[in-house]
Formats: structure tokens, sequence, C-alpha cells
């Protein structure tokens, strides 16, 4: 812990603790034939009260920081509080104010109905049994499940299934919430239904915190105030959705399809007055992202493409979305650094 | 939302061992009827064919009271070892292992009501084949030995499944293929603690070794106090006086094993499966 981190902490009254706090937290996991660093040097402040969106690509760690904020893996170095407790040293304290619901979560025991499972969970946290029916009844009644609350788990679609697993994550009444990409292949409906509870359940009491991570860009510009880009265990920028975006509002994005042909990234990327660039393929079509310094740009862009020969099936301008911020940031889109 | 009081560990420690119990007494109580089948029909089968056997040798009657009493014995030891020393490498697989750890219960609460449901059904098995194998073959025993027999085996249950809360710590933290281990301690244990022969046959030296096993003192002492004349280690009292000092023993090294395990695998991210 830095001693920084120590004083601002011991002189703050509980209220006034940011929900999460790290300080040059790194992680690195023995491998074979060189260890991986899973997260390097990562420093946030999460305020309380905040939906938080750790936002990056499979591998970037962000699920490795959720394992360390909610004690299941020690970090290497650095220091990380949440609800204003170490999470090495006061972890059993602290796992009385946490809860964590992940993606395609499939815990539990399938021969139990919804409401027997919720339950047993509950108990894991000392809940009296009619307390906690009371919370999984009307948890259940808001997430559409009380049709199925007696059905065995084993017998719910996987969009049900998510859902009962936000209510196991809620029923507790945690002061901070983790959902590691709580939406993953979950229908465009079920989706919804998720993300609208975490936000009228942050807006019930003020003291409440979700940190939430994903790979969907517009659930986290949708869902969440603040949101931190991480790409290989550092965190490369951070600020609220708006304020991502607000660098490439100085630029022109422009979509470009072409058909398929010779590779053109590399050249266009190349190109003086192309800020960043993207491709990703798309039935018969490419499909370019190309963030230009200015309108006068793109004929440089027109030509390189002519001398490739390539037909153009569709050009339009169009406004910045944080996808764009992750490319100018990052340099590459989101499903590029996944295959890298 | 109002914020409850913070309840006190015990609660949260007595709670978790029921609601861990609790699945196992619903599918004992009949929603899943496949378990009479499995967990009932089928084991009394293998008890049936080796009580043949020895019929078939002309041995002496005692040696059918020893195949039921052993083949009583023997559900206990297939449920710790199957339902309880790998159920945290299967909760790990599925993702629930995760969830017990971040919550503020224990692990050992979590085990302890496995512990708790695997007792109930198993003792439904053990009732069944006690009751059936010495009813079909006319096993008799020792009325007066029914009481101390009974204190015997309930001293074995408790050290067995402390040994089995030590056993689901290693395989947890071991246990890549927990299949394989789990069939490599079957047989040699269903062998050395003498489910379906008195121990004693093995030498005093094998039968001393295999003492270690709560289940191979416990078995002699039951046969000792409810089939008298059977040939035995050492006498009921001593067995279950080694019994109940294999209880704090095991306790002591389960309670050290899980505390060990947790610290191991959050430092190397053992109870982690899914990537960074």
């Amino acid at each position: 812990m830095t001693d920084d981190l120590t004083s601002s902490i011991a002189s703050s009254t509980p209220d006034s603790l940011p929900a999460v706090q790290t300080r040059a937290l790194r992680r690195v996991y023995r491998a074979t034939p060189s260890e991986v660093v899973a997260l390097a040097g990562v420093d946030l402040d999460v305020g309380r009260g905040e939906i938080f969106g750790i936002l990056g690509p499979n591998g970037a760690g962000k699920t490795t920081l959720i394992k360390i904020l909610t004690t299941l893996l020690l970090p290497s170095s650095g220091s990380a509080r949440v609800d204003g407790l170490d999470v090495v040293r006061e972890h059993r304290v602290l796992r009385r104010r946490i809860s964590m619901v992940s993606g395609g979560d499939v815990s539990g025991y399938g021969l139990l109905t919804v409401r027997e499972q919720l339950w047993l969970f509950s108990q894991l946290h000392g809940m009296r049994t009619g307390e906690a029916h009371a919370r999984i009844d009307a948890l259940l009644e808001r997430l559409g499940l009380a049709e199925v609350a007696h059905r065995k788990v084993s017998a719910l679609s996987s969009g049900m299934r998510q859902k009962m697993n936000l209510i196991r994550g809620l029923v507790t009444d945690p002061r901070v919430l983790f959902l590691d990409e709580p939406t993953v292949a979950l229908d465009v409906g079920a989706a919804r239904d998720v993300r609208d509870e975490v936000r009228r359940w942050i807006a019930e009491d003020g003291g409440r915190t979700v940190i939430l991570t994903t790979h969907y860009m517009h659930e986290a510009d949708e869902l969440c105030d603040r949101i931190a880009i991480v790409t290989r265990g550092h965190i490369v920028a951070q600020g609220t959705p708006t304020q991502l975006k607000q660098d490439v509002q100085r630029e022109v994005v422009v979509d470009l399809s072409l058909q398929r042909g010779a590779p053109l990234l590399d050249a266009l990327r190349s190109l003086e007055g192309v800020a960043a660039a993207s491709v990703s393929p798309d039935d018969s079509v490419d499909r370019f992202s190309l963030h230009l310094a200015d309108d006068a740009a793109l004929s440089g862009v027109l030509t390189v493409v002519e001398r490739s020969g390539r037909r153009i099936t569709a050009l339009g301008k169009r406004e910045p979305t944080l996808e764009d911020a992750f490319l100018r940031l990052v340099g590459r889109s989101l499903s590029e650094e996944e295959e890298r | 939302m109002t914020r409850a009081p913070s309840p006190s560990a015990s609660s949260i420690f007595l709670r978790t061992v029921y609601a861990r119990a609790y699945p196992r007494l619903v599918s004992t109580l009949g929603r899943e009827r496949s378990w009479m089948l499995t967990e009932i029909a089928l084991p009394l089968l293998g008890t049936i064919a080796m009580v043949y056997v020895y019929q078939a040798l002309h041995a002496p009657r005692p040696y059918l009271g020893f195949v039921v009493l052993g083949g009583c014995m023997l559900a206990y030891w297939q449920n710790v070892l199957w339902s309880m020393a790998t159920q945290f490498y299967w909760d790990r697989d599925n993702g629930t292992l995760e969830l017990y750890v971040i919550s503020p219960t224990s692990l050992f609460a979590v085990l302890l009501g496995m512990a708790f449901g695997g007792i109930v059904v198993t003792t439904a098995r053990a009732a069944v084949v006690l009751a059936t194998g010495s009813l079909l073959f006319g096993v008799a025993y020792e009325a007066g030995g029914v009481v101390p027999a009974l204190g015997a085996f309930v001293v074995t249950l408790i050290a067995l499944y402390c040994l089995g809360s030590v056993l689901a710590a290693l395989f947890l933290f071991y246990g890549r293929d927990v299949w394989n281990l789990s069939t490599a301690l079957q047989e040699p244990v269903y062998f050395v603690s003498g489910f379906y022969f008195p121990v004693r046959s093995l030498t005093a030296y094998v039968g001393g070794a295999a003492s270690l096993l709560p289940l191979t003192l416990g078995l002699d002492a039951v046969r000792q106090l409810l089939l008298p004349g059977a040939v035995a280690l050492v006498g009921p009292g001593v067995e279950t006086l080694v019994l109940a000092a294999q209880v704090p023993f095991y306790a002591w090294l389960a309670v050290l094993a899980f505390r060990k395990l947790e610290e191991k695998a959050r430092r190397e991210g053992r109870l982690v499966l899914r990537g960074a």
C-alpha cells in the first residue's frame, strides 16, 4: 500500500471513501516459456453511486482486475481497496459487502428451483429466510421471473438464467456489485432487461456502486457513468463516454465499404491525414472505419482505393462512437486487439 | 432499502451448513427418482453377490453379517469419495466455488453442509442394505451390542467425514484428474478396510496401518459388537478411543488444509478458471 493511499483513506469517513481505489496494481501469472503480465500497474478511482465500466478486448486484464477486487486473486504488487477495505488483508469483512455476477454463469444446482437456488446463496451471507424470500420474490417480480420461481434451474433459458444470476447478485444488497460481461451471449431483450435492472438498482441508493466489465461498446456507452479502457494490462484512458469521444469528435469519422480484394489497411493507415483505421470483413465486403484529420484527407483515401481497383459499395460520414474512441486510443479496433 | 444488521459469523456458518445440505436433501426426498435406483438398488446387488460367494464357499454364518455390515459402511466411503472429496472440484468447474469464496461464509461450513446432506442420503442407502441383507440371509446380531455399536458408528462417521474434508482440499488443489484420483483411492480402501472380510486377515501390521482410515477401525468395532466371536484387530473400546482421537486430528488437518488452500489458490489464481 502506498503512503499516499493510506493517509487519504485514514483521514476519510466511510461515506467519503471511494468505492474502489487501486494504486500501481500489478498481477503476473507464471507461465511457460515466460510469465504473463495481466495487469501492469493500474490506478483506478471509482466513486460511490457510479456505474463504472471497464472496457477492453478479451485478455486485456479486465477479469483479472475483477478477480482481485472480489478477493479471489492476490495482486503481485500494488494495492486495492473496495468499500474502504484492503482486498488482501481485510478480505473477510469485504466479502460481506460485495457480490459478483458473471456472464454465462452456470453456477449452482440444477435440481433446485429458482427460488430455492436464490435462497441458498442468500444463506451464505447469513440472511434470515423470511427476509431473503421477501427480497427474492420482489426481485423475481421486477425481472419478470415470478412465473418461473418454482421451475427447476436446469429448465431455464440462458436469458432467464442470467436474470436469475443478477437477482442472486442483488439479493444480499451489496455495496459494490461486480458485473463481469453480464450480457454476453444474451438476446437483445434479455440484455436490455439486465441493463434496465442495473440502472434501477443503482438509482435506488446513492451508496451503491457497480463495476461492469464488457467488450460491448454500446453497452458501456449506454450504461456507464465513467469508463476505463484497458488493453494489455494498462488503462489507456478513462473518463465519461462523452469525454472519451471528445478527442474523436474533432476528427471526421468515415465508414467505407469496399468489395473484397487486395489488402488496403496498411496503405490507408500510412496516408497523411488518416489518424486511425480499422477493417472488419462482412459478407462480401470489407467495412473500413477511418478517422480523418479533415475532409480533405478523403481525397487521398479515394485515390488509394481507385488504384487498388476495388469497388466502393458504400461511403458515409457519421458521429463518433466509443468504438471510434477505442480505435483512436489503442490504434486498433477491439476485434483486432482480440485477434492479436 | 433498509440495511439489516450484519449477521454474526456463527449465524452465517450455521445457515450455510443447512443451505448446502439442502440440495442433497431435496434430491433424496424424491426430486430425483433415479437416485433410488443408482444409490440404493444397484449397490445392494454388490453386497448380495458377495454374500452368495461366501455361501457357495460354505463360510461360517457370521461372515454373512460381515459382508452386510461392510456393504453399509462401503456406502459412506463412496459418498465421501465421490460426493464430498470431489465436490469442490466440480464446483470450481461450473463457477459455484467462486461464489462460495467471495461470500462471507467459510468453505468448511459448505463442506459440513455437503457432509450432512450426504450422510442423510447415504444412511438411507445403508439402512436398505442392512435391512434387506439381514432379512434375506437371516443374519442375527447381538442385541446387547446395538447401542455401543451405534456409538462407535457415529464416531466413525464423524472421523470419516473429517477425513473427507481433508481429501476435498487436496483434490481441489492437486486433482487435475479427479476421476482417476477417486478411482485410485476406491479399490485400495475397499481392500485394506476389510469391507468384505475381517481386516485382521491381512496381518496385524497391514491392519494397523489401515487403521489410519476411520473405516477400518469403525467397521472392525461395529462387527465385534454386533457379531460376537469375530476376528478383530483390537478390542472395540480401544478402536472407538482411537477413532475419537482421529476426529480432532482430521478436523484440524482439514481446517489447516483449507486455510493453506485458499491462501495458495488466491496467490496462484487456482480458484479462477476464466481468462484474464
